[in-house]
């Protein structure tokens, strides 16, 4: 990392080291330590919301992956949490409610149709491709929208709680640390990504592909891997989020949710690791942080205003950063942080590199 | 059968009015305008507004509604679209997401999402008429009809014969090229805008006054895309064939399949089609490399 202080790396070890000096270990190490914590200072209120946000991050990890880093657009993400959320509903609705068997079956739906939007990939680009993503979504949700008219009541699927043997999921607590924990793993597992061998192939083809394949990159292979990835991860956090909610609808898997998640990416930073996990954060709490803003300024304030107030806020917000700040809110962190390494000074020192 | 095929004219003329839009948008700056179906709201909604202000006035309040939706078109230009210019498209294309959520929150905002009927200020009525054949639609269907007929027909001669038509189709093949021979750009860009928003506008007034007003009806502009990619993003031409095969199948299935496999068959015949022919029916095979 090109930083304006006199950071040097003298050891192979220490280039492949993830977090590399004393600074950034003690902030982790004070960051877990935290949330660790968090369940013993905040209401379940504020639980419920880092759960949601780390299911968010999750997804929004998953799509940055496809993305941010492959340069493959997608409108369907809402269309791949459907599928895993659905393929877990539908082997409840057959008495196989063990995540031990839902949670492989949503990686391998999930892997199916990843590689099915994957195939037109070869072959659209841009526009194209993300409009195939989007007729993929709406397909997707008529088959889980037909399965729920078929089980009959219409409303949804209600989802027991993962159990392993006497092992049970539920709670607040319970499914904070579990969300957590989850959202950690891809974390670790999206950054090792993004400096491993497929890592580097993707972003290669992002920034264009005839070049990439002209170094060797076999880009067919590695643009259908970064879906089947995405989709994949993405299917398991449908099924998170069926167990977690304990129910499932069609409803709850529109075409703004897929934009919730496009949002996600673009107002972190696309390409960053850390963006999609701050964009996610962000997403979530903006509605509940406008919904406290409004009951602190007028309490008697009507629903029907609420609700335009906070998809507005939603839609400003993105076309801000879009026209703004394209970079995101890693964007800016970086900015801060290069203001302050680099002070008094304004830029970086300029290196033969 | 003759029912069916009315049926079909009647939604292919909506999906013809709203592709339209997406396609004068495209054309002229490649960018895919995913608002499109909160303009027709916006129509429909700017309608229920001025009857409302002049009631039984339809000769004031039609217009008047027209004409702000093609203004809307030229402030969304000029505000949102203008911006984004040397931005990457899919950027672009973001932002008139963002406009379709600021438009709808807005519409909620100011009318609230109750369902409207404009007619009933309007002093129109929506009687039923029987069609030679026993077929039976409402008068506004045919006015659909008759709108988005007499609407292609004045853009084809439009974009044929008068010059700022033609600058229209120099700007949308090279922008730079077209700017170089004193083109103004900008303007052209503003117009195109103008007349998908008043194509969109007017596919509301006449659907609301129809059907009924409510903010929810932006989904008929997502499905009317499938339209615009089935005849090709760039071909104003292949809007009309595209909108009778996009109606066809979803009248169809309506009639053998279900009002769930009816509401996903635009997104079929999109899937269909980006799978033998991308570019589609009468598009440009370049446009595929150009985005």
């Amino acid at each position: 990392m090109a930083l304006g202080g006199g950071y040097f790396k003298t050891s192979h070890e220490a280039d492949l080291a993830v977090v590399d000096t004393r600074l950034r270990r003690t902030a982790l190490a004070v960051l877990v330590l935290a949330l660790l914590v968090l369940p013993r200072v905040a209401s379940s209120f504020v639980l419920d919301l880092a759960s949601q946000a780390a299911l968010a991050a999750i997804g929004a990890l998953a799509l940055n992956v496809l993305t941010g880093l492959a340069g493959q657009i997608s409108l369907g993400h809402a269309g791949f949490l459907a599928a895993g959320a659905f393929t877990t509903a539908a082997l409840v609705e057959r008495g196989l409610a063990s995540p031990l068997l839902t949670l492989p079956a949503t990686a391998l739906v999930g892997a199916l149709l990843g590689l099915i939007v994957g195939i037109p990939s070869l072959r659209l680009k841009g526009l194209y491709l993300a409009l195939g993503t989007l007729a993929m979504h709406h397909v997707v949700l008529y088959v889980a929208g037909e399965m729920q008219a078929r089980a009959g009541g219409n409303t949804g699927f209600t989802i027991p709680p993962p159990a392993l043997g006497s092992l049970v999921l539920r709670g607040t607590v319970g499914w904070y640390y579990a969300l957590v924990l989850a959202a950690a793993l891809v974390l670790v597992l999206v950054v090792n990504l993004q400096r491993s061998r497929a890592g580097r192939a993707w972003m290669a083809i992002r920034d264009r592909d005839v070049a990439a394949a002209s170094v060797g990159i076999h880009v067919a292979r590695y643009k259908l891997s970064a879906f089947v990835w995405s989709s994949v991860v993405t299917a398991l956090a449908g099924t998170l989020f069926a167990y977690q909610r304990g129910f499932v609808s069609v409803e709850a898997f529109g075409f703004f949710l897929a934009i919730e998640y496009i949002a996600m990416i673009i107002i972190g930073g696309l390409g960053s690791a850390l963006g999609a996990v701050l964009g996610a954060g962000l997403v979530t709490l903006l509605p509940y942080a406008i919904d406290a803003v409004v009951a602190a300024l007028s309490p008697g304030a009507a629903d029907y205003y609420i609700f335009p107030a906070k998809f507005g806020a939603f839609g400003l917000l993105m076309a801000l950063f879009l026209v703004f700040e394209p970079l995101g809110l890693v964007g800016i962190w970086r900015r801060v942080r290069n203001w302050f390494l680099l002070w008094p000074f304004r830029h970086r020192p300029l290196r033969a590199s | 059968m003759l029912q069916a095929l009315a049926t079909t004219l009647v939604v292919a003329s909506l999906y013809a009015l709203l592709g339209a839009g997406y396609v004068l948008v495209y054309r002229s700056s490649r960018v895919l305008n995913l608002a499109q179906g909160d303009l027709l709201t916006l129509g429909g909604y700017f309608l229920f507004a001025l009857a409302a202000a002049f009631p039984g006035a339809p000769a004031v309040s039609l217009p008047l509604a027209a004409l702000a939706s093609a203004l809307t078109g030229v402030v969304v230009y000029l505000v949102l679209m203008r911006p984004m210019a040397g931005h990457p498209v899919f950027a672009a294309v973001l932002v008139t997401v963002t406009l379709g959520i600021l438009l709808r929150a807005g519409i909620v905002f100011v009318f609230t999402d109750r369902t409207r009927h404009p007619l009933q200020n309007l002093g129109l009525t929506n009687p039923p008429r029987a069609l030679p054949g026993g077929a039976v639609v409402s008068t506004f269907d045919l006015v659909m009809i008759l709108t988005a007929a007499t609407l292609f027909a004045g853009l084809f001669l439009f974009l044929r014969l008068s010059p700022l038509g033609i600058q229209m189709r120099a700007a949308g093949e090279h922008a730079l090229l077209a700017s170089q021979r004193g083109i103004n750009f900008h303007g052209v860009f503003a117009l195109s805008w103008a007349l998908a928003a008043f194509a969109g506008g007017l596919a509301g007034m006449i659907y609301s006054s129809n059907v009924r007003l409510e903010p929810s009806l932006d989904v008929l502009g997502l499905r009317a895309f499938a339209v615009a990619l089935v005849g090709g993003l760039d071909s104003l031409a292949g809007v009309l064939p595209a909108a009778v095969i996009v109606a066809a199948v979803e009248v169809l299935s309506i009639r053998y399949g279900n009002p769930l496999l009816s509401d996903v068959s635009p997104f079929l015949c999109l899937l269909v089609m980006l799978l033998i022919r991308p570019w589609g029916l009468f598009g440009t095979r370049e446009e595929l490399e150009r985005v």
